[in-house]
């Protein structure tokens, strides 16, 4: 994409800096010509696919050949630390938003594999990371959405409010939705404090029984025979958190292995039991259900009368299959 | 493409001799399925007329079914005669989500009352949509867990209707409203079709039809079965009073806390005539001489719940809080909640009748919002009260008002509309936690583009391509270049 500025001097957060009222009119002026220019160059025909940083690219199918790429804009927007919510564009990578975050202590628990992802792209694929466990689905964290519609045209859907029940939840719609419906063009987010503490601990013992045990851990994983939990929060509280771990067993470590991305098989949290003692390379989020493979997982199929339902919704939204075409998230 | 009219009976003309017959044949057929759970005596009807809002029409028809099979035919009944159906709860939507329009079938969940199943396991319960919100929750706490959405009906509202209506509640500052707590949904589509959306495991494959379903007021469906999350009780909690002299002091330190990084668990403000009435009812010591209070609850592991209760503290010495009172005991902090929960009843101390609006601002608008609140509400004449979800910037203006005075139901309108109007300019949206329902519907385009709402339509319509389902909800007339079907929304209600 040639009309995207880099980086944040060159983009309308430079004039989020400036502050004044002027500078915000200025601002939502230059967000709307860039959300404008990402809607041109969708336009209204012809193949498209949305390219972010090419870290999920083959989620539930490659793009056709022959697809014309396009770039969703990127920049962190306005970020106001006491609405607790951020507005960025949807191609802004998750490092670029966490850094930005960092310096007033917030953050947004994306959390992808690889940092490089653009938020859009985590969002299309709809997966939440390792924190889901504390913070919860990343469709949660997400206030408002515009995308780009099939026709080239800009849609909003949800709000700007950290609550709003304002009509249809399309938003949650997009999200998971591999651009088949939408291109996401800008996010608005809800961000949360970064937690005064953090640790890791590891051990041999039952993360179940891990679970159980603790309140709100941020995260269980485990790879059939050895668990790594993530404490978060008041310092006071991980200490006396992770001293109960220590009882069992588990004792301080710098984190987990690298988590398997090549696949994601999804069960009811109850059903990892039967994964015990199996050997494979994976690693499970336990209280959730997900367990990161190593190798691709074939998707679960979806009952007809939903997959009845989401033809429909992909027929409607998107006549001429247009969008992403090679992709499905069904 | 179909118009939502299509399946309107005639009304709005007042009813036919060719309307009664109609009524009479889907009578005999939902008879058939019910027995006499189906109903059409005058005064089940006029109970199903209204919801919690203040307008209302009645039903053709009241079924109580037992069971999803039930829900099933009845939909496939109603289908046969081109009726359209509404699921209804306990009534208690104040958006008009449940005030039947174009002579429908209601189908009340009431019977529909069953906890199926506690699986701690997977911290999930699948409860039938006519449980009642804090009847799950005291049925999950012998396990330490509750139903998070706690809206301040939660005593008599149902968990279909939060369904419906995406609600939220003091709480769902840090937990998040309805949505982020539904795993799962099995829901009887306007085809007659069962299915179950979203799911237990982990990411059910897909698109999030569950996501989209939640929030859509009856307009995609029935819900007969929902999985919903745990949520864990916290071990640690306090509640703390503190009254302001000046409404833009609480305000501000409504802001302040959230900037400070805490998320407390509930952030509620009153201004000084809810005060009053609230303590007048609830005696639990409210300070009646404060411009404003603040309620907030935090709650998570002991250390920073205290540390939290001294952050509180300090941002509030720095707004010159007049007192910090930080209730001793559990007694003392359900007194301090059993005035929040019932001030909206106690407006009844004021006048008869309140209306009770729903909107969201950025928190920094709070006071800016407010004094236009006060402005709006003298310019027409009414009272305005003040109980809200400060910390979400979730507005609950009350305007009290007697219904006997004459033009008094125009004025609330008109000053209904002025509020919404200063929250979008301020940022805000329609509604934090009640929906759209016929309240605002047609406030939808100072929100949304036309556009927009056409896209919102086209997605409904996928799943209710006949327009059967609750209709002429959420999104206004004109929305769709067929739609013309204004003229058959009936006498008396709210368009």
């Amino acid at each position: 994409m040639s009309s995207q500025p880099s980086g944040a001097g060159a983009s309308p957060a430079a004039a989020a800096s400036t502050g004044p009222a002027a500078a915000g009119a200025s601002l939502a002026a230059n967000i709307a010509a860039e959300v404008t220019a990402f809607a041109g160059e969708v336009g209204s025909s012809g193949a498209v696919t949305v390219v972010g940083a090419r870290t999920h690219r083959d989620v539930g199918g490659v793009p056709l050949a022959g697809t014309r790429e396009v770039c969703a804009p990127a920049g962190v927007w306005e970020h106001e630390p006491s609405e607790m919510t951020v507005r960025c564009g949807a191609g802004t990578t998750v490092a670029e938003l966490a850094a930005h975050l960092a310096r007033t202590g917030q953050m947004v628990p994306l959390d992808p594999v690889d940092d490089a992802a653009t938020v859009g792209g985590v969002l299309a694929c709809g997966f939440s990371g390792h924190r889901r466990l504390r913070y919860g689905h990343v469709r949660d964290l997400v206030l408002q959405t515009r995308h780009v519609d099939a026709a080239g045209k800009v849609v909003t859907a949800g709000g700007p409010t950290v609550k709003n029940v304002s009509g249809y939840d399309l938003a949650r719609l997009l999200v998971g939705s591999l651009g088949t419906l939408g291109l996401l063009a800008e996010v608005i987010l809800r961000t949360l404090p970064v937690p005064p503490a953090a640790q890791w601990l590891e051990g041999d013992g039952d993360p179940f029984a891990a679970f159980d045990l603790l309140y709100r851990p941020s995260s269980i994983l485990w790879n059939g025979s050895h668990v790594w939990i993530l404490l978060e929060g008041d310092p006071a509280d991980v200490a006396a958190e992770a001293s109960k771990l220590e009882t069992a067993g588990f004792a301080p470590c710098d984190g987990p292995p690298p988590i398997p991305a090549a696949g994601r098989e999804s069960m009811r949290p109850s059903d990892l039991r039967a994964l015990a003692g199996t050997a494979g390379g994976w690693l499970a989020e336990v209280g959730i259900g997900l367990v990161h493979r190593p190798e691709p997982v074939q998707a679960a199929p979806v009952s007809p009368a939903n997959a009845l339902l989401m033809d429909q919704l992909k027929q409607r939204l998107d006549p001429d299959n247009r969008l992403n075409p090679g992709r499905r998230p069904w | 493409m179909p118009s939502r009219s299509a399946a309107l009976v005639g009304y709005g003309r007042g009813v036919t001799s060719e309307d009664a017959a109609a009524d009479a044949a889907l009578l005999a057929d939902l008879r058939g399925v019910l027995g006499d759970r189906a109903r059409d005596n005058d005064f089940e009807r006029g109970l199903y007329s209204r919801d919690g809002s203040i307008e209302g029409s009645p039903p053709a028809i009241v079924c109580l079914p037992d069971s999803a099979a039930e829900v099933a035919e009845i939909v496939r009944v109603c289908r046969r005669h081109s009726r359209p159906f509404l699921a209804r709860g306990s009534g208690t939507g104040l958006a008009g989500g449940a005030v039947p329009v174009g002579r429908p079938v209601v189908v009340a969940t009431s019977k529909m009352d069953r906890i199926v199943e506690i699986d701690t396991a997977n911290r999930i319960a699948w409860v039938e949509p006519g449980v009642l919100n804090l009847d799950l929750s005291r049925a999950l706490a012998p396990q330490g867990f509750h139903f998070a959405p706690d809206p301040s009906s939660q005593q008599v509202c149902s968990i279909g209707g939060n369904i419906a209506n995406n609600s939220g509640g003091p709480h769902c500052l840090a937990y998040g409203v309805t949505t982020a707590h539904i795993a799962a949904l099995e829901v009887v589509l306007p085809s007659g079709d069962t299915t179950v959306l979203g799911g237990v495991e982990a990411e059910p494959a897909g698109l999030d039809l569950r996501g989209l379903f939640v929030g859509s007021e009856g307009t995609m469906g029935i819900a007969t079965k929902a999985a919903v999350r745990l949520t864990s009780n916290a071990p640690a909690v306090r509640t703390l009073l503190l009254d302001f002299d000046d409404v833009s002091e609480g305000s501000a330190a409504v802001s302040a806390i959230i900037a400070a990084g805490l998320v407390p668990s509930a952030l509620e403000m009153m201004d000084q005539r809810a005060i009053e009435i609230v303590e007048a009812f609830a005696h639990a010591g409210y300070p009646t001489g404060a411009a404003a209070v603040l309620l907030v609850e935090l709650d998570g592991l002991p250390g920073g719940v205290e540390a939290g209760v001294e952050i509180v503290r300090e941002v509030a010495q720095k707004h010159h809080v007049g007192h910090v009172r930080v209730a001793a005991d559990d007694a003392e902090r359900a007194l301090l909640w059993k005035g929040r929960k019932n001030a909206f009843g106690a407006v009844a101390r004021i006048k008869p009748d309140y209306y009770l609006h729903d909107t969201v601002v950025p928190r920094s608008k709070l006071t800016e919002v407010l004094e236009k609140v006060y402005r709006i509400a003298d310019a027409y004449g009414l009272i305005a009260v003040n109980v809200f979800h400060a910390g979400d910037g979730n507005l609950h203006p009350i305007l009290a008002f007697d219904r006997r005075e004459p033009g008094v139901d125009e004025r609330v309108k008109a000053a209904g509309r002025d509020i919404v109007a200063a929250s979008i300019e301020a940022g805000g949206v329609l509604s934090g936690e009640h929906g759209i329902g016929l309240e605002k519907r047609d406030y939808m385009g100072m929100l949304f583009s036309t556009h927009d709402m056409y896209t919102q339509d086209v997605v409904r319509e996928t799943f209710d391509p006949d327009g059967l389902a609750n209709p002429l909800k959420i999104i206004p007339t004109g929305s769709r270049c067929s739609d013309s079907f204004h003229q058959h929304v009936p006498e008396g209600a709210w368009v």
